[in-house]
This record gives C-alpha cells, structure tokens and sequence, in this order.
C-alpha cells in the first residue's frame, strides 16, 4: 500500500524511462505526449540527467541518435505528425543499428487531425514508415502499470538489439490514471549493449555475429569507427559490393526477427479453450477482455490473445493460436491495420471491430460483433 | 464510512472548471481508501470553455473497460456540458445540476445544487476557483465514495498544504450540500 498513488499513463512511461537509465530526453512537445516531456524536464535534472527542448521532431531524433551513440540512454516522445517527421532518421538508427526508444502517444489523425483525441493509427506507421528493409520492435501497453515496465523493456530491447524501439501508446492508456504501485527501488533487469573486447584496431563496428548483432564501442572511448546513412561493411564504410550488401540488409531484418522467440511476448486468455478468439491490444484490449469476460459468463467460450509485442508480428503463434476458431475478431482504433496483418499470416479474413471517432470501441460493441458471428 | 459499491461516475463542465481535477481527486482518494479506481477525460484542444467531460470508475475488484459510457452518477457544471451529455445518463441515475443549468432528465434523479454560488459565496474574492472542490463535496455528500480521512489525504496530494487548507471549507460546504439535498423528479 505504501507506494500505491493515482498516476498517469504518459508519467508512468517517464519513471519507467528514468529507472531504465535514460540519461537524455531530447524531444518537441506535442499532444497527448506532452506529459512525458514535463515529467522529464522536472526529474531529469535532479538525477543529473539532461533534458533539452529542441526546435523540432527532426532534431529531438537527430539528437537521440547522437547521444546514444556516445553510449547514453536516450528517447523522445511523440504523437502522431511528429512520429511521421521522425521516420527518416528512424531508418538510420536502424541501419547504423544506434538503440534509442522513440515513444509514440497515438492520437487521431490523418495529419493534425484531432489532436487531443484517442487513436491507434499509427500501427502500420510504426512498422513501415521508414523507407527500405529492415525490422523494427514496437510495444504497446494496456495499462498504466505496464506503461511502466514496457518502458524498461523498450530500452532493454534497444541495447540488445541495437535497434530502435517503438513505445506505441494511445491517448486512452497515455492519459488514463489508474493504481500504480511499484516500489522505486525496485531491482530490475537492465540490459546494456554489448561493448567491443578486441582491440580498437581490430574493431568491426557492424561485424556478422553468430548472433547477428556487433558490439558497439562508445563514441569516445578509443574505438574509432565511420556512421553513415549510406550502406556499408562491416567497417562501417559506403560499399555497394553485392555480397556485403545483401548480407548486411538480411542481417538487419535477421537480428529481429530471427531472434523474436527470445522476446515476443503476449497475454492470452482461454486461446486453448475458446471458439471465438479476440485480438486486441492497447486500450483497446481492455475493451475486448470486459467483453469475452461477458460473452464467457453467458456459456460463449470466447478467448484473448493481447500481443505486448506488436511488431515483429509471432506469425508462429498467431497461425497456431487461430488455428480451428470459427472466428477470429480483431477490435481496433483504426480501419483495420492490424486485422490487416493477421489476415495475412493466418490466410484468410478476420472480424473486424473498428472505431475512427474518436471514442474507445465500447465492451457492447465487441459482445455483439461476437453475436452477430454466432448466428 | 465509504460503501463498496460500484460506481461510473462523470464530471462535467466547461473547459478551466476544474471537473478533470475534481475526478483526479475522487479517483486518488478512492485508491487511499484501498479500493481501485480509473480516471480518464475528453477535452477539446481549447484550454478554456467548450464541453469537458471527466470520468471515474470506483470498484473493488480490476477495471478493465476504463472510461464511463453510460454514468451511474453525472454532475452537469455548464448548460453546454448537460446539452452534451444529459442523455448518457443510465436509466434510474443520478444528476446533479450546478445552479440553473439544465431542466433535469426523466427516469433519474435530479438534483439542482448551487454549486459554483456557493463559492463565490464563500470565497473573500467571489471566485469560483473552487468550485470543482464544491463539486467534490456535494458528490461525497450524496453517496459517501470515499472516507473522508481519504478526501483529507487527496487533497494535501493535489494541492500545495496552504491551497489544500484553504479548500476545506469549499469541500465541508458542498459535502453538507450534498447530505442535505433532496431529488426531483421530472
């Protein structure tokens, strides 16, 4: 009891950021993210950390880049018109492999849109709007407590796999208040990327490891190396000799998604013992399990599979999760871009739920699609 | 004493009433007295005026769903927010209406209490800085959410100790409101 406090989504994401280690926040507010930049501008400072306001969101991503490479713990948070100006500089992070956590409070767009209303558009945004091949790991949180850890994770998963990480947040869950109670001094794992232990001459800064990600020296500390957006070798120098290339561009893909059993996660209910099987994430799957908890008490076996993990999508445990259900529901703020991806992997059509207004797709709403299913 | 029920509560009001932070102290003082809570809004992007609307689920098991869609309890601080809202009511709730706002609704019960007047009232300037704090008084009045050691509690969290001292009489004279009001039905 003695910790537990009312707290919001956008401020849980701050303490889980500053717990993670985060050193920098570089970042332009905008709404429904504002709250993170405000709570890292008051605690920054008075754990010696740094806080600067930029002139942009190509900046505050410019500068998160930068600091990371020198070995801090570095993030910005968003919403939805900066997110789409930061996507550039999010390609190179992933092709210089810099761990930096991007934090996206979803709001209703196209464009300015409504800017202080909810939305989960950003899906597919997150996984493809940066041009060229390579993965990419997005989380999305369903409650406040989760904001917090999953912002542990988003940096922890950054170091390991020298990646970018997607926060992807909604307005619902990034303005919700709710019961937070975790103790500060809480120990959690914290992961710090893989430092060089050759010597500096010898150093391959994007080396082919049997684990498909290279250490990464500090810039600083003696390693001297080459970081370009252009494609290189292992040196970290421009080549456009096809076999490098196409190495390099499988490893970047490979790395993610070739090691996604090490930390795909999901929250699944009854997904064994169920016909009906909602897909649900976000605040949204908070929506979908008041609904199957419904549907259940009625005698409707009904289940929940909640991805943490939005992208890479488990294709393995979605195909066998959907496996026999007479039908497969996936609930969303947006016109499908999810259920879009499901379909694809489990090769054939889903139910959809969808909601651009605004509003959170309501507990009747998927208690019906359900029903109407039933018939 | 505080009850155990379930509640779905929305505060409503013009955009710098202050209704999103009377729900932030409802919903606070709800977690102080051990039980659980969410709190979740809607507002334009205007920092002042059109229709804001608050909400809390109180209850003593997990909230999933976390916003109200049908309120149990609905407090209508501007004529827009009850033009607005009025109808969401659930069937056989309660509305409480700050002064002349409103005409009520049927199949509830109704309650006009001068909410925002009894600030200006009490306060030495005639403000109606507190009136949200009012609100909050009237609302525990009528139903007792919550202790009032845990409204003590959430208010000395919310507010600098010399502002939280000063809101007292603001909340004991909407709490005596709130005990003493009497429906109306339409």
């Amino acid at each position: 009891m003695a910790n537990v406090r009312l707290v919001q989504g956008n401020e849980a994401c701050a303490l889980g950021a500053l717990k993670a280690g985060a050193y920098n926040f570089f970042g332009y507010p905008i709404t429904p993210s504002t709250e993170i930049a405000e709570h890292m501008a008051e605690m920054m400072p008075k754990c010696g950390a740094r806080f600067v306001q930029m002139e942009d969101e190509i900046a505050s991503i410019g500068a998160v880049i930068g600091a990371a490479a020198t070995g801090r713990k570095a993030f910005t948070a968003t919403s939805g018109p900066g997110f789409s100006l930061m996507q550039e500089a999010i390609g190179f992070a992933a092709i210089d492999e810099v761990p930096c956590v991007v934090v996206d409070v979803q709001r209703m767009g196209p464009c300015t849109g409504l800017p202080t209303l909810s939305a989960q558009g950003d899906i597919q945004q997150a996984r493809f709007g940066s041009h060229g091949d390579h993965a990419i790991i997005a989380l999305a949180p369903s409650s406040v407590m989760e904001t917090y850890y999953m912002t542990i994770q988003c940096f922890n998963l950054a170091e390991k796999y020298r990646t970018p990480v997607i926060l992807l947040l909604d307005e619902e869950i990034g303005h919700l208040r709710e019961r937070f109670d975790v103790d500060p001094d809480e120990e959690v794992e914290i992961i710090n990327r893989k430092q060089p232990t050759c010597a500096p001459e010898d150093y391959l800064p994007y080396e082919n490891t049997e684990d498909d990600v290279p250490a990464m020296a500090y810039w600083g500390k003696g390693y001297r190396y080459h970081m370009t957006g252009l494609t290189h070798n292992q040196k970290g120098y421009y080549s456009s000799v096809l076999p490098e290339v196409d190495a390099f561009n499988r490893r970047l893909t490979r790395k993610i998604e070739g090691h996604i059993d090490e930390f795909w996660e999901s929250e699944d209910f009854f997904v064994d013992d169920c016909d009906y099987l909602f897909i649900a994430y976000g605040s949204v799957a908070r929506t979908a399990q008041e609904a199957m908890e419904e549907l259940r008490a009625e005698g409707i076996k009904v289940g929940l599979l909640r991805p943490k993990t939005i992208w890479p999508i488990n294709e393995a445990k979605i195909k066998k999760a959907c496996e026999g259900k007479k039908a497969v529901i996936v609930p969303e703020l947006n016109l499908g871009q999810y259920a879009r991806e499901i379909e694809r992997v489990i090769g054939k059509p889903v139910e959809k739920v969808t909601r651009v207004d605004s509003e959170l797709v309501l507990v009747e709403e998927c208690v019906d699609k359900v029903k109407e299913v039933l018939k | 004493m505080s009850s155990h029920e379930k509640y779905k509560i929305r505060l409503s009001g013009s955009g710098g009433q202050g209704v999103i932070k009377a729900a932030v102290m409802l919903a606070e003082a709800a977690l102080v007295d051990g039980r659980n809570a969410t709190q979740s809004q809607v507002y334009g992007p205007e920092s002042r005026g059109g229709a804001t609307r608050a909400e809390v689920n109180i209850s003593d098991g997990p909230i999933l769903f976390p916003k109200v869609e049908n309120p149990g309890i609905l407090l209508c601080m501007s004529p827009e927010s009850f033009e607005k809202f009025g109808a969401d009511i659930a069937p056989g709730g309660t509305l409480i209406l700050d002064g002349d706002v409103g005409e009520g609704t049927k199949g509830v019960k109704n309650y006009r209490i001068p909410i925002t007047d009894t600030c200006r009232d009490l306060d030495p300037k005639g403000s109606d800085l507190s009136a949200n704090v009012v609100a909050l008084g009237v609302l525990n009045g009528l139903f007792d959410f919550v202790s009032r050691d845990a409204i003590v509690e959430s208010l000395y969290r919310n507010f600098k100790k010399k502002v939280a001292e000063l809101n007292w009489k603001f909340y004991d004279a909407g709490y005596e409101m709130g005990k003493n009001a009497k429906p109306f039905e339409l």
